[in-house]
């Protein structure tokens, strides 16, 4: 859509806000409608598809052995990448990731590792030679807006059924598994918009558009926090933040039953 | 890669079935939605074997960086990427030669269906992204764009179409899996034409082939690619079918 006719967009839903309404007729503390999809590629050793509305994103997990860092000889890791291809917004460029994509991978990857999901001791192979390395690329196929809170469920859905690859003598055995990586907890990313003074759940794009200011919260399954992220210029009061997390405590809830 | 170290393996049997059971002139399974990604002005889902792809078309739209435009026709620019989870070892997410140098010939491949002499000073953006790989991701690729372009309304010719074709333990066979692009003696040729007018647009040949063997191969991978336009055009015609019975139906997706 060319950038007059989002114009029109934002005014819209700015416009409506004000009657306390959502342009797509949602509650302000709705989530759209989510599916997920599990084992979308065979090549990889976990992976999922998730839908939130007309938002599509991919996720594929990769263990892979390596060297653990000097500071946690006896530990494994993570590392959280995201694409956000050229397909899936008009917006959006062909080349290395940009600071969004940046991120966002960030925010996802936080979300995940400070909730000790997965144990990183769990992931050593030999203490100070080599450990399991967890990698979560993300790819967005289609952006109808927060992708933070897209990415953060196809991520933890991928790695809920990532399947260890089968080790021979420190190399991986093509095709063999031992067992499931071990996931002690569902972290949910929640992320919302702040319009004017109104606050939503899960904005699709156009409110993104309109949006002043964004604030993320991890949640962990007791509704222990695990991650916070605030974005862009605008600002929060404290009463906003904690009305907010109330909000996600129970959507996180929905969320945590279909991954 | 695990190759093959036994040196009997029988590609194609006494009866003429090969390692998965299909005969020699037999293409996998071939899946393809129209119209999945809302966003793109078209686009395509597509699973061939265990192949899966996703393509997506831009444009004609403005022609950024603008030295790249042409005043006389559309510049078609085309994106094949690879997940870093689609290939056995993780791939490096940063496109390699590899990727760059598909992307040329499929684009190429594609300019000649596409009326591109009608949107001067534009570009049409193609970008294809794998997500699932088993030999003959390229061709895959190419036959997902199509139906991505015959999708976002684009005027063209005719579709795209092909195959690849090539010989594994002394037979030509048609649409090489991984297992046969791995014998000793294997030859692997992506095909891709015009299917109305039978012209050749894309084709790439790794191996050693007889004259007679080429022959042969080409046949049977002119026959095969009849057989992937057919399944294009099913598509097309699926996704309009959906549109007019019920509009609120949603997008079909990848999901059973």
């Amino acid at each position: 859509m060319i950038s007059e006719l989002w114009d029109l967009r934002v005014d819209k839903v700015v416009a409506d806000l004000k009657e306390g309404k959502r342009i797509d007729g949602r509650k302000v503390d709705e989530l759209r409608k989510i599916s997920i999809t599990r084992g979308i590629s065979e090549n990889a050793d976990g992976s999922a598809r998730v839908r939130l509305g007309e938002t599509d994103v991919i996720a594929g997990v990769k263990m892979v052995p390596g060297e653990p860092y000097p500071d946690s000889p006896g530990e494994g890791s993570i590392s959280v990448g995201a694409e956000l291809l050229p397909m899936a917004d008009p917006e959006f460029e062909v080349g290395p990731p940009r600071e969004e994509a940046i991120e966002l991978s960030r925010v996802v990857d936080r979300g995940i590792r400070e909730s000790k999901a997965i144990d990183f001791s769990d992931l050593s192979i030999v203490e100070g030679e080599s450990a399991w390395i967890g990698f979560v690329d993300l790819y967005v196929l289609n952006n109808d807006g927060n992708l933070f809170d897209a990415c953060g469920m196809a991520a933890m859905a991928a790695l809920l059924e990532t399947k260890m690859p089968k080790l021979d003598g420190g190399r991986i055995v093509k095709g063999e598994y031992a067992g499931k990586l071990k996931v002690k907890a569902k972290p949910v990313l929640n992320t919302f918009a702040k319009i004017g003074s109104v606050i939503v759940a899960d904005p699709i794009l156009s409110e993104e558009k309109a949006m002043s200011s964004r604030f993320s919260v991890a949640l962990m399954d007791d509704d222990t926090i695990s991650a916070f992220q605030k974005g862009l210029p605008g600002s929060f009061k404290v009463e906003e933040i904690n009305s907010a997390i109330d909000i996600a405590a129970r959507n996180s809830k929905q969320i945590r039953k279909l991954l | 890669m695990a190759k093959k170290k036994e040196e009997q393996v029988v590609y194609v049997d006494s009866k003429g079935k090969r390692l998965d059971g299909r005969k020699t002139d037999e293409l996998r399974p071939i899946k393809i939605t129209a119209g999945v990604i809302p966003r793109a002005d078209g686009s395509a889902y597509l699973e061939w074997g265990q192949n899966k792809v996703f393509a997506a078309v831009y444009g004609p739209r403005e022609c950024l960086p603008k030295h790249t435009a042409s005043p006389y026709k559309s510049v078609i620019k085309f994106e094949y990427r690879m997940a870093t989870f689609s290939v056995p070892d993780r791939k490096n997410p940063k496109p390699g030669r590899r990727e760059v140098e598909i992307s040329k010939v499929c684009g190429e491949a594609l300019e000649k269906a596409i009326f591109v002499e009608k949107f001067p000073n534009t570009a049409i953006d193609i970008t294809v992204e794998i997500i699932d790989s088993n030999a003959g991701s390229r061709i895959a690729a190419l036959t997902a764009a199509s139906v991505a372009l015959a999708d976002a309304g684009i005027p063209m010719r005719d579709m795209v179409c092909g195959t690849s074709v090539g010989k594994a333990g002394g037979k030509i066979i048609v649409d090489l899996d991984k297992n046969e692009e791995d014998a000793p003696d294997a030859v692997d040729i992506p095909v891709a034409m015009l299917p109305n007018s039978k012209e050749i647009v894309l084709l790439q040949l790794d191996g050693i082939l007889s004259r007679k063997e080429w022959d042969e191969a080409y046949k049977l991978a002119e026959a095969a690619a009849a057989k992937v336009y057919e399944i294009q055009k099913e598509a097309l015609k699926a996704k309009y079918a959906i549109s007019k019975e019920d509009e609120v139906a949603p997008v079909k997706g990848v999901e059973g």
